[in-house]
């Protein structure tokens, strides 16, 4: 990581009894794409409306480029934010909407002209000036925030759910045209949203919030393939959990007995004898008829198929095992040999000891 | 039609004749060449309005309407502006209190608001003049500009406010570039009808004013008690033509600015 351009403190906010953020530190780096993601009231937009100035933190404190944000008001912040249902100026042009960070930073009248009509550009938008926001479609409205957002070229740009009220595919696209600005530009962003794929597709490293606190740090591929907590592995993709008890521990392996005795990279802080889960993906696991012998060190279970969804380019089988609990598998539209495996059959479930995780019992 | 559609018309017709035949008749009175109130007119003429503007006493009250209307109704805009703002965008305690005290000219019966103001104006000697009676149309005036302000302020969206302090305004820029733009059919017909109510109020000034400083409304109650003759008709015809003027021009505005009619 770079250097540090943010910097959060143990930040809490509380409203009246209500704690909304708890203990919240961290440091994003200049130039890094941070999405703060968890489920609504975690927290998350509390913490970037502290950010950005719009509500006071209880206690704690933050930085920006290592000075203290705390004292300075809003319009002082010098941080562009695109809030969730845009908030354009309904009165203006689009012009006028993306000229007004400009105008109260007394630029001269030309260079306005000069750097609204370059930012519109990179927008996509740049012949849509003499228009009203309600003339635009959704998409073409979040275009101009994100216009206005960038065009006094903050050192921090905030994003509140920007894409939440966008149909699927513009999401999409609109996705990958910030990633775009972002890496072009090279500005900072702080994204929040409670869409885990989302957060997945355009993060260097995302926060996971759960009631008020952060829950893990890490880059995509860290919170998806190592869950420090039920809670991460839950939320961030599909994750089939089946319970037990610890029975041993080596050093970065464990053993956890439940339906079968099972193998998993452990969690830091779990010792033997501790309630616990396993953790695994659907589509790290393997599904196969019970007399056909699974790969030597294989975690495996049985039980019987309850349900077959035909997802086109894979399927999902759901198995119910011998104490309860239910798995789903996942069989990409490749796989042969399963034709015989109907629902009501008898399964055998297996995958490999480093493809789960156990965790702490949520 | 069916018969109920054509009960709700004739219902609908009768309130308009109901209100609108007083009306028409101060209006023709106004033209009569009669000396004295009387219906219909045995002919034609403008000596009414010729006496209403050549006599003294009408002029000196017109001016006295007038010099109590406009800083009326421009420091009833601003504060009442002010107070919608201050109310809806700052939860403090006491708010709600705040709000009821403003607007309490409008529940308290008037003969008692007026009875309290010629108490209290008596003694700091603000009876029977203009200052005076521009405090108390303040007072009454208040409430309306309140009342309108205050529910559009409520449908202003905050984040834009926001967005506008994010972007770089301070507070007064934020009013004055986002806010007051997105209020104004409101703050305007709020300024129209103080104008209009003050312009129009008669027994407050009935309690404050004394026969130097008099209000037109005042004059034209003396006027009916004393001798009655058609420059009273005259007078309402031209209170009736600023009333229908001002709130002409407040719908325009409103549709003009596409939020919905209050007439």
């Amino acid at each position: 990581m770079s250097n540090t351009l943010l910097e959060l403190s143990t930040l809490r906010k509380e409203f009246g009894a209500v704690v909304a953020v708890d203990d919240v530190s961290l440091k994003v780096g200049d130039g890094e794409f941070v999405t703060f993601l968890g489920p609504s009231g975690s927290g998350k937009t509390t913490t970037l409306m502290m950010v950005a100035g719009f509500q006071k933190a209880t206690s704690g404190s933050m930085t920006l480029g290592g000075q203290p944000l705390d004292p300075l008001p809003p319009y002082k912040r010098d941080i562009g934010m695109v809030f969730q249902h845009y908030a354009l100026f309904p009165h203006m042009t689009v012009l006028k909407n993306v000229a007004f960070p400009l105008e109260m930073r007394k630029i001269a009248t030309a260079e306005i002209a000069r750097r609204v009509d370059e930012v519109l550009k990179l927008v996509g938008l740049p012949d849509h000036g003499e228009r009203y926001p309600k003339q635009l479609s959704g998409g073409q409205q979040q275009r101009v925030a994100l216009a206005r957002a960038m065009v006094f070229e903050p050192r921090l740009l905030l994003m509140d759910e920007p894409l939440g009220a966008l149909d699927k595919n513009l999401r999409e696209h609109m996705q990958i045209e910030i990633m775009r600005l972002h890496r072009d530009l090279g500005i900072t962003v702080l994204y929040v949203t409670h869409d885990q794929e989302e957060a997945l597709v355009m993060s260097d490293r995302i926060v996971v919030f759960n009631e008020g606190g952060i829950e893990q740090v890490g880059t995509p591929d860290e919170l998806y393939e190592n869950p420090g907590t039920r809670f991460v592995a839950g939320f961030i993709g599909e994750t089939n959990f089946v319970n037990g008890r610890i029975s041993s521990v080596s050093k970065h392996m464990a053993q956890l007995d439940g339906p079968a005795v099972l193998r998993g990279r452990i969690s830091e802080g779990l010792n033997s004898g501790t309630a616990a889960s396993i953790a695994v993906r659907p589509e790290r696991m393997r599904i196969s008829l019970p007399e056909e012998k699974a790969p030597p060190g294989a975690n495996t279970v049985t039980g019987h198929v309850t349900d077959i969804v035909y997802l086109g380019r894979s399927r999902n089988y759901i198995a119910r095992l011998n104490d309860g609990s239910e798995m789903t598998v996942l069989v990409q539209a490749n796989v042969h040999g399963l034709e015989a495996v109907g629902v009501g059959a008898e399964v055998q479930l297996s995958w490999r000891p480093e493809d789960s995780k156990i965790l702490a019992a949520g | 039609m069916t018969m109920w559609t054509w009960i709700r018309v004739m219902v609908c017709a009768l309130v308009v004749i109901y209100m609108l035949v007083p009306l028409a008749i101060v209006l023709i009175i106004s033209f009569s060449s009669a000396p004295f109130l009387t219906f219909p007119p045995p002919g034609l003429s403008l000596q009414w309005y010729d006496k209403f503007f050549s006599d003294p006493a009408w002029v000196r009250s017109l001016l006295v309407s007038l010099q109590v209307m406009v800083p009326t109704a421009i420091m009833a805009t601003v504060c009442g502006t002010a107070a919608a703002l201050g109310l809806s965008r700052s939860a403090f305690r006491g708010a709600a209190l705040i709000n009821g005290i403003l607007m309490a000219p409008l529940v308290v019966p008037v003969i008692i608001t007026a009875a309290a103001m010629f108490g209290v104006f008596r003694v700091w000697g603000l009876y029977g003049t203009l200052p005076g009676l521009v405090l108390a149309h303040t007072i009454l005036t208040i409430p309306y500009v309140l009342s309108t302000v205050g529910a559009s302020v409520q449908l202003v969206d905050r984040r834009l406010e926001d967005a506008a302090a994010n972007l770089g305004a301070r507070p007064w820029t934020t009013f004055r570039r986002v806010t007051l733009p997105l209020i104004f059919p409101a703050v305007l017909s709020g300024l129209l009808f103080s104008m209009v109510i003050s312009f129009d109020e008669l027994i407050v000034s009935l309690f404050i004013s004394t026969p130097t400083v008099r209000p037109v409304t005042v004059q034209m109650w003396s006027n009916i008690r004393g001798d009655t003759d058609p420059t009273i008709a005259a007078i309402a015809t031209l209170l009736f033509l600023f009333s229908l003027a001002a709130l002409l021009t407040e719908a325009l505005a409103r549709r003009k600015s596409g939020q919905p009619d209050v007439l």
